[in-house]
């Protein structure tokens, strides 16, 4: 077994310096009930490298890998191009097979660029600070709700119709337990999102309000109408990014107000995956609030000798120290995507990051107006980055991508996935374009799905 | 090879003192590099990627919020990012470079088949919210899966959504709670060993449990009298983790299973350490209703510098139709489909989602792919093997260092010592640090809190036994020192790319990002 250096007389040897006759010995407090008498049955027997590959091939070939049709999927997930030095980068095995950096005179590497991609996050964000990661997205926002909680000493959170569904569902899932009300609703489908009746619903008891942007029909909201609407009523704003590349083109959260920022950090570095590991971003304007974060932080310090060095800090916020009265039970988070966002930033640099978003935008942009050409296709946003929604004339767009799937077309995201059961919504179609976006690509989206509305209803 | 030098390093006095001033005008050390910070190197100008340049008059659709003000990032060409990650890898220690003995955290060989097989773009490039039908093997790789730890647990349901093991705890004590409000009432009170990991108190109390801790005996289990005494209908759960910290089977715990179950109460295992029994042993057979598994220990996948992990949660037949949002299910036809808000039924009265798609899949194809490769017969060798390590290290050391538990029988996957009779004033941490500049990442120390100073040593399976006999050398150098009272460890380590770090300082006056000097 080729991960096993003992040899059987390695294992002969050590069992008489420990004095036990077998392996069985070592396992004596086992009670007779649990112990088993070989392998355990109806598994396979050990495989060699090739055996293994072939068989994990065949299920990846089952697959309809995105670069392999025409892509326009995005809803919390995007697909952008990944400079081939990155995944170099996060497979040195320095990084790759270490630890969580308890041990800092060993682990500069990894604090150094913890400290590096806090700041990234931060100065994106148009935040103060921002942690070392959190697992994801969905699962930061959560944590954004219950630090609001603390922070407010108030018990309610209003979330935005136009917050991704699954986040909410999250937040939801977790208030069940904890204790805090949760005010959702469904989105309206305008043009713009109406945020006087997102800040009409927040009132003396809201901790905070939660809003995403660009939302999850791709629109754009003003953030300050509702950072001043909230903090009139001594809340806080919670902002939910799912596309940082936006931020290369639009203003960050911070600078219009909002307190909390969230978000998905997966579209720089990390990959699709189907779903995960991805990357939880989590930072705060107001410096005071940092020690009601969760998660880890990396802060700079020096050595015994002066020089500087980093370690992990504040950690009277953790479980580890403080148990049942942390600010979260986090414990491993997401540090390998982090490094992966964090050299893609790197690569990217300023420039770089604006051009990418600009090409974003422009492609969207061409998209949009290529397919809100099609006879019974309208296009719904007034303003979007890289993301906007169509309304289908006539069928539900589910069919519909389903429809676009068996032609060999990845068309997008039906809100009726996101929203089942909501019947204004079940014609809208999300749709995502991205620099891996060919102007090809948007030219077959076109056709096929005006081929597929032509078709007689069945 | 060099022949070691058995009587170990022991630092002249002067050397101790040094101030750290660089002998050399760059400060660094031959292959010692230091490397400044990515925003003193890099600029705004500057970028490692192609890419067309911005249109300023261009028309856009942005509804008048453009960013105008410079964000203040940097950037670096692709050669300047790559030695600048490649320098601070090489700040780092990793399983590649050597034996990492982190007790509870299973650091064991990360095969590269693992990494290759989840980069393939059938797996690595698909999207979460694909159309069912173009992700049929990705579905098949999480039911493969699903299927492998049902049967390695001996439990009927796995929920595979969870991200790491925390998380994986609040989906087993949500899951608990879930099942408890549905007949009738929550409860009140966890109980957890005073020998827990901190998320077990810290997942209770987020799931609004009260905290109960219940001690240890003196021989380092579960003191079960206690516990059966603290057993009342306001007992939701008991937390118990096995192998435990202290590194002992928990020999009784099917007799606290029975005894939770019988106040109505369920059974969470922290399955932290189950690299110990993989393949031998059933938790399914101990009488678990709820046990995460972490992936990225007992599976081989890459810790990462503290993540991306994945915390897949087994469940008994009590606690399946808790289970969260979504999961994967096989149809009549073979067909695989996606269980979320919309197609959940009657039987099944989920708690809900815990997070916005399917789970650690880049985990999961790591994970299968390493299952795979050691097969039933092989993951049995995995825990006979780490088990022998650690007791083979236990044996090897106990004459010469407090080993608490050395007489409450053979130890599991790990080896506990304690700083009883260290000199000097010497603790736990500057033995640690002393065994940095033997060129070891050192064990756990001062977990679990039961022992004074501990130190818990998990070897794992993947090391040889010239590498453990090395290190055995080394350690017991270093103890000689610590219980000689040895003064110099107190400023070990000496040959890492740093010395001992000021962490009160950073505490103190937090500088969590960089800011440029003032002029």
């Amino acid at each position: 077994m080729r991960y096993l250096p003992l040899t059987d007389t390695d294992r002969s040897d050590m069992l008489a310096k420990i004095g036990a006759s077998s392996i069985d010995d070592l396992f004596v407090d086992v009670p007779e009930v649990a112990r088993l008498d070989g392998p355990i049955r109806d598994l396979p027997m050990h495989a060699s490298e090739m055996a293994v590959e072939r068989h994990m091939k065949g299920l990846a070939n089952k697959n309809l890998a995105a670069g392999d049709a025409p892509f326009f999927l995005g809803a919390g997930a995007y697909r952008h191009h990944v400079p081939a030095s990155v995944d170099t980068i996060i497979q040195r095995g320095e990084f790759l097979t270490a630890y969580t950096p308890y041990q800092p005179e060993i682990a500069q590497g990894t604090l150094q660029m913890l400290f590096e991609f806090q700041t990234q996050v931060a100065r994106l964000y148009g935040c103060a600070v921002a942690n070392a990661s959190l697992y994801d997205g969905s699962t930061a926002c959560w944590e954004a709700v219950a630090m609001a909680t603390r922070v407010t000493k108030r018990n309610k959170a209003v979330l935005s119709g136009s917050l991704h569904p699954h986040y909410s569902e999250v937040v939801k899932t977790m208030a069940q337990f904890t204790g805090e009300e949760i005010a959702t609703a469904q989105p309206a489908i305008t043009p713009e999102p109406n945020l006087d009746t997102l800040t009409s619903r927040i009132d003396d008891e809201t901790a905070c309000v939660v809003v995403q942007y660009p939302d999850i029909l791709g629109r754009i909201s003003d953030l300050s109408k509702v950072a001043d609407a909230a903090h009139a009523k001594g809340a806080l704003l919670v902002v939910v990014n799912t596309e940082p590349v936006a931020l290369g083109a639009i203003k960050s959260p911070g600078e219009m107000g909002a307190d909390i920022v969230v978000g998905e950090g997966q579209a720089l570095g990390v990959g699709l995956q189907f779903g995960g590991p991805y990357l939880g971003l989590f930072a705060v304007r107001d410096p005071k609030h940092v020690r009601q974060m969760p998660g880890r932080l990396c802060g700079e310090t020096v050595d015994a000798t002066g020089k500087r060095g980093f370690v992990l800090t504040l950690s009277t916020r953790e479980q580890h120290i403080r148990r049942e009265k942390a600010t979260s039970n986090i414990c491993t988070n997401s540090g390998l995507c982090a490094l992966a966002f964090s050299a893609h930033m790197t690569l990217l640099g300023e420039k770089g990051l604006r051009r990418l978003a600009a090409e974003n935008h422009r492609l969207a942009c061409v998209a949009a107006d290529r397919l809100s050409a099609v006879a019974g296709v309208e296009l719904l946003n007034n303003a979007f980055f890289n993301e906007f929604t169509l309304m289908l004339d006539g069928k539900p767009a589910r069919d519909i991508v389903r429809g676009l799937a068996d032609r060999g077309v990845l068309g997008g995201v039906s809100l009726g996935r996101l929203y089942p059961g909501v019947e204004a919504l079940q014609q809208a179609l999300l749709v995502t374009v991205t620099e891996m976006t060919t102007e090809e690509d948007i030219e077959t989206l076109a056709t096929e799905l005006e081929a597929i509305l032509k078709e007689p209803a069945q | 090879m060099n022949a070691p030098n058995k009587s170990g390093w022991k630092p002249a006095m002067e050397v101790a003192d040094a101030t750290g001033e660089s002998p050399t005008t760059t400060g660094n050390r031959a292959l010692m590099l230091e490397e400044p910070l990515l925003f003193e190197i890099g600029h705004a100008e500057q970028t490692g990627v192609d890419l067309p340049e911005v249109n300023s008059n261009a028309a856009n659709r942005l509804g008048g919020f453009e960013r105008t003000d410079p964000i203040g990032l940097v950037g670096l060409t692709e050669p300047e990012t790559v030695r600048h990650y490649t320098r601070l890898s090489r700040q780092n220690y990793g399983i590649d470079l050597g034996f990492f003995p982190l007790g509870s955290c299973t650091m064991k060989h990360n095969p590269r088949l693992n990494e290759k097989m989840a980069r393939l773009p059938g797996f690595a490039d698909i999207h979460p919210l694909a159309p069912q039908s173009s992700v049929q093997g990705a579905l098949e790789v999480i039911d493969q899966l699903a299927t492998w730890l049902k049967t390695l647990t001996g439990m009927p349901a796995v929920a595979m959504s969870p991200k790491a093991g925390a998380h994986g705890e609040l989906c087993g004590i949500l899951a608990i709670r879930a099942a408890h409000t549905a007949a009738g009432n929550p409860r009140e009170v966890v109980l957890v060993p005073e020998s827990a990991h901190g998320t077990n108190p810290a997942t209770a109390a987020f799931a609004g449990y009260k905290v109960d801790n219940i001690p240890a005996t003196p021989e380092g289990r579960v003191d079960v009298e206690a516990l059966k005494a603290r057993l009342g209908p306001d007992v939701a759960a008991v937390m118990i983790t096995n192998p435990n910290t202290c590194g002992l089977f928990e020999k009784d715990f099917r007799e606290i299973a029975d005894a939770v179950h019988e106040v109505g109460g369920y059974v969470y295992c922290d399955g932290a350490n189950f690299n110990a029994i993989v393949g031998r042993v059933r938790p399914g057979d101990l009488g678990v209703d709820a046990m995460h598994i972490n992936l990225h220990k007992t599976f081989s996948t890459p810790h990462g510098g503290g993540g991306p992990g994945s915390g897949p949660v087994v469940f008994s037949e009590a606690l399946a139709p808790f289970a969260p949002l979504p999961y994967v299910e096989k149809d009549a036809n073979g067909e695989f489909t996606i269980v979320e808000e919309e197609t959940t039924d009657a039987d099944h009265q989920t708690f809900g989602r815990m997070t916005a798609f399917h789970g650690q899949m880049g985990m999961f194809t790591r994970a299968l792919t390493y299952m795979l490769s050691h097969g039933a017969d092989g993951l049995k060798q995995v825990a006979e093997d780490a088990v022998l390590n650690a007791n083979y290290i236990l044996r090897s050391l106990e004459d010469i260092l407090h080993a608490p538990f050395a007489d409450s029988g053979p130890c599991m996957h790990e080896a506990l010592f304690g700083d009883k009779d260290f000199g000097g004033g010497l603790s736990t941490l500057d033995l640690a640090k002393g065994l940095i500049d033997e060129g070891y990442h050192p064990m756990t120390v001062y977990f679990p809190l039961v022992v004074h100073g501990a130190m818990l040593v998990e070897p794992t399976e993947t090391e040889s036994k010239a590498s453990i006999d090395q290190f055995i050398t080394a350690f017991r150098s270093v103890t000689e020192r610590a219980l000689a009272g040895d003064e110099t460890l107190k400023q070990a380590p000496y040959f890492a790319p740093r010395r001992r770090l000021d962490e009160t300082a950073a505490a103190r006056k937090p500088k969590l990002v960089w800011e440029a000097p003032e002029e």
